[in-house]
Parts: C-alpha cells; sequence; structure tokens
C-alpha cells in the first residue's frame, strides 16, 4: 500500500489522520478515492473540472508530480505520497 | 480565541520589522475546543518570485520543515503569520484566495519599520476570513521591539 501524507489544516477532514494508506496505482486513483471517501477533502483538492486543484502541490517519493507524469504519475505499493499546500499572499489586492 | 506567549509574539514582531518586504513564517503550538495556544514560531524565507513588498510565498522545503518540526516536537502546527507592510492587518483577496480550513492567519502591520497592529484569522464554513480574539499569555508587560 502506498502512503498519503495529509497536511495538518486538511486532517479535519480525513478523521483528524496525518497518514492514510491507500492501494492504488497512479495519483488520479489516489485523488479519486480521498474524494469518495472523504468529500469535504475533495472541495479543497481538487478544482470544479476535478483536476488537482491548483495551490495543491503532489509530491511522490520527494518528486514533484509536475516533473514526472502529473496525475497519471504511477504510484509504486510503497510509495509515500505527500499532499503540500501552496502558502502564500499578499497585502496588494 | 488565540493565546500567543509572549517571547513568540516578540519573534514574530521583531521579523517583520527587521526589513521592507512582507516577512513570514509559522507558528506552533496546541489547541482545545476554545483556544489555541502559540509556543513556537519558526521565520522563513518570503520566496515570492513577484515583488516581496507586497507578496509573500513560503517554499515547499520550507513547509515541509514546519510540519517535521510539529511531528518531531509533539506540537501542532496552527497557522502561518506573515506582514503588510505599509497596509492594515487586514487579509487582502490574495490572502483569502490562498487560505486554507483550519489554519490560523496571523497578519501584522507594520508602517515605516514600525509594529502597528497584530491580528488573527481563520476561515468560517463559508470560507470567509473571521477575526480571531488574540491574547498575550504573560502577565508581564508587553514590550514591543522598536528600531531606533
Amino acid at each position: 500500500m502506498a502512503t498519503v501524507i495529509i497536511p495538518t489544516p486538511l486532517r479535519k477532514f480525513v478523521n483528524n489522520s496525518a497518514r492514510i494508506d491507500v492501494t492504488a496505482f497512479s495519483i488520479s486513483d489516489i485523488v479519486n478515492q480521498l474524494a469518495v471517501s472523504y468529500p469535504e477533502l475533495k472541495k479543497h483538492l481538487v478544482d470544479t473540472s476535478g483536476r488537482i486543484a491548483p495551490f495543491i502541490n503532489i509530491f511522490v517519493d520527494n518528486q514533484d508530480i509536475r516533473n514526472l507524469n502529473c496525475e497519471q504519475t504511477e504510484v509504486l505499493e510503497d510509495a509515500v505520497v505527500c499532499i503540500i499546500p501552496a502558502i502564500a499572499g499578499g497585502s496588494k489586492r | 480565541m488565540l493565546l500567543i506567549e509572549l517571547p513568540v509574539a516578540n519573534k514574530m514582531i521583531e521579523d517583520v520589522i527587521s526589513n521592507d518586504q512582507e516577512c513570514c513564517g509559522f507558528f506552533f503550538g496546541y489547541e482545545n475546543a476554545i483556544s489555541r495556544t502559540i509556543t513556537h514560531a519558526m521565520v522563513v524565507d518570503n520566496s515570492s518570485s513577484r515583488d516581496k513588498k507586497t507578496y509573500f510565498e513560503i517554499s515547499i522545503e520550507d513547509y515541509m520543515n514546519a510540519e517535521r518540526f510539529a511531528e518531531a516536537e509533539d506540537l501542532r502546527l496552527l497557522g502561518v503569520y506573515h506582514s503588510h507592510p505599509n497596509h492594515p492587518a487586514i487579509p487582502s483577496e490574495c490572502d483569502l484566495e490562498m487560505a486554507l480550513p483550519g489554519f490560523s492567519y496571523i497578519i501584522i502591520s507594520v508602517i515605516d519599520r514600525k509594529y502597528t497592529k497584530i491580528k488573527s484569522w481563520q476561515l468560517n464554513q463559508h470560507l470567509q476570513f473571521e477575526e480571531e480574539e488574540i491574547e498575550f499569555k504573560d502577565e508581564i508587560e508587553f514590550i514591543l521591539p522598536s528600531l531606533n
């Protein structure tokens, strides 16, 4: 099983779990499984078209999926998948 | 309610008056049903590629370090602080766009590199910011740092 590490601010949507084990073959599988199991998490994980939200980064074994095969990135059985929110802001707008 | 230990408040304020750019960092502590207590702060670099006087961004590496620190110290990562140089301590549209539920967002207003106001904000169930009451945990006088 792959292990998904949930960032602190989103843990309240997954019963306060820091880690969730999933059986999946791709990032897309993982996102879909999480979205089905935790509907409140889905709102913060994917956009209205169902794609990974732009402010969410996903790393597989320390590699950004944007540098791999994006949502189709393969996930091995013992992979560690980190969900990392973008942290930014500013006073301008 | 947000309870901030005095040395931690001073650490954040010393950081944000240190230069003219937006400064930022994380804070940690513990929480119960009615309050959050901040016991630690972590200063990080503003890694924004935009104008750092009006924007901030925290790198993925710094975010991961903050999560690791919380886990190692058995603390909770409670939120993010950043400064608004020459702007009020009120979240901008940009702050709202990037905010996450569950985090507290401390904004410190700095006018001409002098501390003026600290406020904290949290998203409500409608994903709009609501101000959180702040109290400083120590009884001793809150001495604001200033640049002379």
